[in-house]
This record gives C-alpha cells, sequence and structure tokens, in this order.
C-alpha cells in the first residue's frame, strides 16, 4: 500500500483506466450502460473506502475486479433476461480471479480494439455532437458529470440528462460497439469532438476566462489515447501536434489584466519549449506518413509561430500557403479569413485587403472587422480602421478581445 | 472486426423505415400495378430481392399520395374528428415505409441509404414491441 492523496488518486485512476475498464465490460457484457454505471459505483467505493484502506497497488486490477463484479451484481438483481443472457460468458460469472486482471490492462491487442471501439462508439453520427462531447469525456476521459457540467459552465443535470439520454439512444437504437465500416469519417468525427474540447479550454467567449486549462489538457490526453489507438491515422497526429502547439502558449496569451496578448507581442521566451518540441516531432511524424489533411495543415501553420524566434521572424509566405490549401480542403470562409491575413503579412496590407474583399457570409464575425482594421491601419487608412474595429468591438462579448480592440483603436 | 453484439437471433433489432418524399417533385403515379419495366421501378426491385435475399424484410410499401390521407383524431379513447388530408401539410410527406431486421443501427443505416429514391429522407426508428413478431 502506497501513500498517495486517496481523492487524487480516485481521479487519476478514473482519467487513466476508467475508459479502458468500462470499454473491457462494455465490450464483454455487451452492455455499455452496465459496464459505465458498474465502473462509476466502483470508484465511489474507491472514494469511501481508500483513505481507511489506503490506495491499492494495482489500482487499475483493482477497478476491472470490482467493477466487474458491480456488474455482475447488477446483473443478478436485475429481472432483464436479455441482461442474464448476456451474461453466461464464462470468464466473467468467476468471482475472485484476479489474476489476469493485470495481463487485461497490459497493452493486449483485444483491449486496445476493445478500447478503439467504445471511443469511436462515442462518436456515432446518430448522436448529437453535444452527446459525442458528453460521452467521450465521460465514458473515455474518466471525468465525471460534475466535472463536465463546471467546464461547460452549465448545470450538472443538464450532462447528466445528455449522458442517460445517449446511453438509452445507444440501447435502444442497437449502436453497436464495433469499428465502422467507413472508419475515416468516424475518426473525423473524433477528432472534431477532441478539438471542440480542446478550443472550449483554450477559449470560452461570453466569459472571462479565457483559458481552462483543464479542458484542453484532456483533450490532449484524450488526443494522445487516440493516437495510441490509430497510430496509423496522421491526421490523429495532426490534431496533437495541433493542441501541443497552441498548449504552448498558454501562458502569454493574457496579460496580468486579463486581457488578450496578440501573438507578435508576446513573450516568446515564456512559451513552453517542451511542448513545442513535442509538437515538432509529432507533426514530423504525421507529415512522413504523406496522407495530408486539415489538422496537419493547421499545425504547419501553429508550427511555424511556435518555432519564430521572433514576430519579425514568422515565415509568412509558407503560412499563406498553408492557408491556401486549407481553404482548398475545407471551403471555410474563416480560413480565407486567416489565408486574406497572411498574405497581408507576406504580401502587404493591400494584397491582403483585396483577398478579404472575396470573403463572404462573415459579415457579423467580429474577427473580419478586426482584420479589416488591422490591415486597413496598415494601409495607411487610420479613419477606415476605426470604423472596422469599433463594428469589431460591437460584435465580441468576451471582455479580453474587446481591451484588445479598444487598445488598438487607442493606438491609430 | 465486426459488432460485438452477438449474433443470435434473439439480439436481431427490427427498424421501422420512414420514407419521406417532397410530393412536389415526384411524378405522378395514379395505376395500382407499377411499370415493371422502368428503370426507377428496376431499381424498387432490386432492393426489395436484396432485403428478401439478406433476411432483412418484413414488410414494405408504397403509398398513395397524401392527399388521399384522411386523419382521425382520437381523445380520451374515443374518435372526435376525422379530417380529410395528412396531419401535417407540408411539401414533404411519407411517400413508403419498410419494416426491416438488421443486427445493428450500423446495418440498418446501410440498409436505409441504399433506399433507390433519387430525393428522400429516411427516417430509422427501432421497433420497440410488435405484436406478430
Amino acid at each position: 500500500v502506497t501513500d498517495p492523496d486517496p481523492a487524487d488518486a480516485v481521479t487519476r485512476l478514473a482519467r487513466e483506466e476508467g475508459g479502458r475498464v468500462t470499454a473491457i465490460l462494455a465490450a464483454r457484457f455487451g452492455d455499455l450502460d452496465l459496464a459505465d454505471e458498474s465502473v462509476q459505483e466502483a470508484l465511489v467505493e474507491a472514494v469511501a473506502t481508500w483513505p481507511d484502506r489506503g490506495v491499492p497497488d494495482n489500482a487499475a486490477g483493482w477497478l476491472l475486479t470490482v467493477a466487474r463484479n458491480k456488474a455482475l451484481d447488477r446483473l443478478r438483481r436485475t429481472t432483464s433476461a436479455a441482461r442474464r443472457t448476456r451474461a453466461l460468458a464464462p470468464d466473467l460469472l468467476e468471482r475472485d480471479r484476479p489474476a489476469d486482471e493485470r495481463g487485461l490492462l497490459m497493452a493486449d491487442d483485444t483491449v486496445a480494439d476493445e478500447h478503439l471501439r467504445l471511443v469511436l462508439l462515442c462518436c456515432h453520427p446518430a448522436l448529437n455532437r453535444d452527446a459525442q462531447v458528453a460521452l467521450t469525456l465521460r465514458l473515455v476521459g474518466g471525468l465525471t458529470t460534475r466535472e463536465i457540467a463546471a467546464a461547460y459552465l452549465v448545470p450538472e443535470p443538464t450532462i447528466t440528462q445528455r449522458i442517460v439520454r445517449a446511453k438509452r439512444k445507444i440501447r435502444t437504437a442497437g449502436i453497436p460497439l464495433a469499428v465502422p465500416a467507413a472508419l475515416d469519417e468516424r475518426v473525423d468525427a473524433l477528432l472534431q469532438v477532441l478539438y471542440l474540447v480542446f478550443n472550449e479550454g483554450y477559449l470560452s467567449r461570453g466569459t472571462d476566462a479565457v483559458t481552462r486549462v483543464d479542458l484542453a489538457d484532456e483533450a490532449i490526453r484524450l488526443t494522445r489515447v487516440a493516437r495510441s489507438l490509430l497510430p496509423e491515422s496522421a491526421e490523429v497526429a495532426g490534431l496533437l501536434a495541433l493542441e501541443l502547439f497552441q498548449r504552448s502558449r498558454f501562458a502569454t496569451r493574457v496579460d496580468d489584466h486579463g486581457a488578450l496578448v496578440r501573438l507578435e507581442e508576446q513573450d516568446r521566451r515564456l512559451w513552453d519549449a517542451d511542448q513545442v518540441g513535442e509538437g515538432n516531432a509529432v507533426l514530423a511524424e504525421a507529415m512522413a506518413m504523406l496522407r495530408p489533411g486539415p489538422y496537419q495543415l493547421q499545425a504547419v501553420i501553429a508550427a511555424e509561430h511556435a518555432n519564430a524566434r521572433t514576430a519579425a521572424d514568422t515565415d509568412w509566405p509558407t503560412i499563406a500557403t498553408a492557408y491556401a490549401q486549407l481553404a482548398a480542403i475545407t471551403g471555410s470562409a474563416v480560413v480565407r479569413l486567416n489565408q486574406a491575413v497572411a498574405v497581408g503579412m507576406a504580401d502587404g496590407p493591400l494584397a491582403g485587403l483585396a483577398l478579404l474583399d472575396g470573403v463572404e457570409g462573415l459579415d457579423d464575425y467580429h474577427l473580419l472587422h478586426a482584420a479589416y482594421g488591422d490591415l486597413r491601419a496598415r494601409a495607411g487608412r487610420p479613419d477606415q480602421a476605426r470604423a472596422s474595429f469599433e463594428r469589431a468591438l460591437a460584435l465580441t462579448d468576451n471582455h479580453a478581445e474587446q481591451g484588445l480592440l479598444r487598445r488598438r483603436i487607442a493606438g491609430l | 472486426m465486426g459488432a460485438t453484439r452477438p449474433g443470435t437471433e434473439e439480439n436481431v433489432m427490427e427498424y421501422l423505415f420512414l420514407i419521406t418524399v417532397d410530393e412536389s417533385q415526384m411524378p405522378a403515379r395514379d395505376t395500382a400495378t407499377p411499370d415493371s419495366g422502368s428503370d426507377g421501378m428496376a431499381a424498387w426491385l432490386a432492393y426489395n430481392q436484396r432485403l428478401i435475399d439478406g433476411g432483412h424484410w418484413i414488410a414494405g410499401a408504397s403509398l398513395h399520395p397524401s392527399e388521399s390521407t384522411t386523419t382521425v383524431t382520437v381523445v380520451n379513447g374515443a374518435p372526435t374528428g376525422t379530417t380529410d388530408g395528412p396531419y401535417t401539410e407540408t411539401k414533404e410527406q411519407i411517400g413508403g415505409f419498410y419494416l426491416v431486421k438488421a443486427a445493428d443501427l450500423d446495418e440498418a443505416l446501410g440498409l436505409a441509404g441504399a433506399i433507390p429514391a433519387p430525393y428522400s429522407v429516411v427516417e430509422v426508428r427501432p421497433v420497440l414491441f410488435r405484436a406478430d413478431a
């Protein structure tokens, strides 16, 4: 028995092993809800008993054994014939067989496959995006509903209901724990979910908190899990690199007063060199697979910023090229906006303004007007720039961004 | 790598495909026996055969246009009104349905996506209970 703080140990166990144990039990019992409830019940028991008994040496094995026994107890209590039938898997009916638990939690192909199925199930297209996010954080990430609710600033019952409804739909609609035939599409949905979670931590609009480190870190952790399960996917590696580059700048994105700091004004000595270094290595591995995609292109752009020693050293032509490729793949107006900004840096404000005039459908997006303001200021048109910054100011409710825009106006 | 759900008879699911079409885009259909020689009908017959051969078929039908609908409203167990026309007067109306067996939702979605209507929306609903099953 070791001596860490039991509450921390339970949280860490839920994060590190909750997803895998849920996946193992869901696959073996054929019942996701049973698996999830049993894992939660086991974690509650850990919270109750570990302070007195101490944290077990093999906490992962403990979780699997206790959760499996909770599942068997539930099956014995239930009157559902279907559940009893599914429980006939002989290896599950023997209690007190801890010998294989250690092996089950090692790098085992079967467990990895079961884990992957759970990860992919959470992003099934029959579930809406909010449900995908909540399920991924809860079932794969091992977060409690309370933690998810706090991170998203919503009441806990909202998240509880979302998860209950999603699990009900999985059961009633017969969504399978399976690796889908259209794997690329599902992986794309998974990447969207992970990046959504990361961005929720990276920038929360409408509140004074610019960064909520926990969700960004959870997203990075889950992207690492996805990468270990899908080592052949260049885009999973691309997303991990992108997240690491963005995460490396967390310390400098806001000043002491909570105001946003522009990239070119950030103190680059404070960027996390380890994260930049890992991002570079992961991106290199992704690009060596020669299967380009939007996350890798975004990571290329982020890498150029992260590796430039000063803002003036930034390789804007390379960034502009990457944005042009990204715009061709995604057709996104926001990407075209960023392309115009990069071209404005590479080829001058007039070239940027010419591209910006071709961006459609973003009239109510504050960053379009902020970009106009910046390019017009640099083109020597302060009156036009002021009007653009003021329009941008009226369109955002983020205090940090408002502060930045006011400073731009004052500096004209 | 297939589904972990065991493929026993007990675990076969049933789904209703509700096929919604834009009636304003539909060609007029007034014959009780469709022309089996037309390309469109050949595609439907092939699709039906696929459902039968795959063991999916339970039932299926193409419906007269929604203008032929009569709607009966029941309140407290008693019919309170009969009206001419569908419950909702929209362009999009149910044009037909299938009742199928499938191992899981992924298989059902694959079958629904293969329906040969060039433009349609197919709602896939799991069957809770069926008296004659």
